[in-house]
């Protein structure tokens, strides 16, 4: 590598865009999907440990487990399960790590309804499940989706990892700039997966301001 | 399951400098080294910034940027840029991720403590860093190890990707068997990390039980 390799040869960005936005849609696709399914599974689990007290702090441990094991060695445990370089072996271990931050996120967020709400709620003749639907969830939007972001991100930033065992989205550019000594990939890389995960917070943010109208009522009255 | 026994049963693993307990000595000296870094950083910034209340924005701007920045590629363009060859260049890359979330939590910790609390340490008479070091980080220090515990598990995860541009550690068993195809040696290296960021979680639980005081800890119980 010469002196004056710049940091970013824009000609290469040109030439390469197609292998490009494939990387970056399979990326999507790895990230995304997991946090989907967490929140999908982390719905119910949540209702049932606010449910039922008892199964809370066994989740959470559990879940705490989860969320300090490596994403690589995690990674290459499930190899022999589900494959070298598949979407499955990096979207199974991101799924349990956005439940690892959902589950908590929907307690709290169920747990932040304030009791007279519930109460009248209940007084105005809501059954379980209007009152669910209708009254608890929407008031448990803000802390849920602050759990969504801090997952969307995360997961988006991980899925990288898994250039290491041939299946990282974007994060194959890593590995490309590393073996030739060519910054370009990397910081190509590096810039599209924090945008994406600023564009996807951006989007989150936005759902909930359109989700919890009455925040902003009340700060405007 | 085989491969396990395959590793861990095979004697030639366990000494040298290619040895279990060599790479697990290497992996743990660059986590430390890395976390202290990252401490005498992130410590002294998050108290100031938390007691004098400046500069918090620009904090939690950078720690959300900071939580996007995928780890392999901040090691592979770190270490591309400072040269390759020597271990401590791949350093920088674990103390630049390690200092956020302990930046972080020291910072909500500090600034979280109740005003009374803080108004009442004024009217006894405490002076300023008084406040700070005998009421505030102690009343904060759930938070900070929270912060700490973040940081250390998130620097042994990203000193075994660092193996794949040349760090030592357990990350080494991984990267050398995947490039080998050998498989026992890549799953054994990964469940040793794996033991060993549980054991870190474990470690810190044992810290906050010592090192928190009774009457903080009680108190987060009841709220």
């Amino acid at each position: 590598m010469g002196d004056a390799e710049p940091l970013v040869r824009w000609d290469w960005i040109g030439r390469n865009w197609p292998s490009i936005q494939t990387l970056l849609v399979d990326h999507v696709i790895m990230a995304l999907v997991p946090v989907l399914l967490g929140l999908i599974i982390a719905l119910p689990l949540g209702l049932a440990s606010v449910r039922w007290r008892l199964l809370y702090q066994p989740t959470v441990s559990l879940m705490n487990v989860v969320y300090s094991l490596p994403s690589l060695a995690v990674f290459i445990v499930l190899i022999p399960l589900t494959g070298l370089a598949e979407r499955a072996t990096v979207i199974i271990p991101l799924t349990f790590y956005s439940l690892a931050v959902l589950i908590p996120a929907v307690v709290d967020g169920l747990g932040s309804v304030p009791d007279h709400v519930s109460q009248s709620a209940v007084a105005m003749g809501f059954g379980p499940m209007r009152r669910l639907l209708q009254v608890d969830l929407p008031i448990a939007v803000p802390v849920v989706l602050a759990g969504l972001r801090v997952a969307t991100v995360s997961s988006i930033s991980l899925v990288s990892v898994g250039a290491l065992i041939g299946r990282g989205g974007l994060g194959y550019l890593f590995i490309d700039g590393w073996q030739r000594q060519f910054y370009t990939p990397i910081v190509v890389g590096i810039v599209l997966v924090v945008a994406l995960a600023v564009l996807a917070d951006g989007l989150l943010v936005l759902a909930q301001r359109l989700l919890t109208p009455w925040a902003r009522a009340r700060r405007t009255a | 399951m085989n491969w396990l026994f395959d590793f861990f049963g095979n004697g030639d693993n366990w000494s040298g400098s290619d040895g279990i307990p060599m790479r697990l000595l290497e992996h743990i000296e660059f986590s430390v080294v890395a976390l202290l870094l990252a401490m005498v950083i992130a410590i002294p910034l998050g108290l100031l910034i938390g007691h004098k209340r400046r500069g918090a924005v620009l904090v939690v701007v950078t720690a959300n940027a900071a939580r996007a920045l995928p780890t392999l590629g901040l090691v592979v363009l770190i270490v591309l840029l400072v040269g390759v060859g020597t271990t401590w260049p791949v350093l920088i890359p674990l103390v630049a991720l390690a200092i956020p979330p302990i930046l972080v939590n020291t910072y909500e910790g500090i600034r979280g403590v109740d005003e009374d609390l803080r108004d009442s340490a004024y009217g006894m008479g405490l002076r300023g860093g008084q406040v700070l070091m005998k009421v505030l980080v102690p009343v904060a220090l759930p938070l900070i190890l929270l912060g700490l515990r973040i940081a250390a598990i998130q620097v042994v995860a990203t000193a075994t990707v660092a193996a794949y541009v040349g760090l030592g550690g357990l990350g080494r068993y991984i990267i050398d068997g995947l490039a080998t195809k050998d498989f026992p040696s890549t799953i054994g290296g990964a469940v040793l990390v794996a033991v060993l960021a549980l054991v870190v979680q474990l470690g810190f639980s044992l810290l906050q039980r010592v090192l928190v005081s009774p009457g903080v800890s009680r108190r987060a119980k009841v709220r």
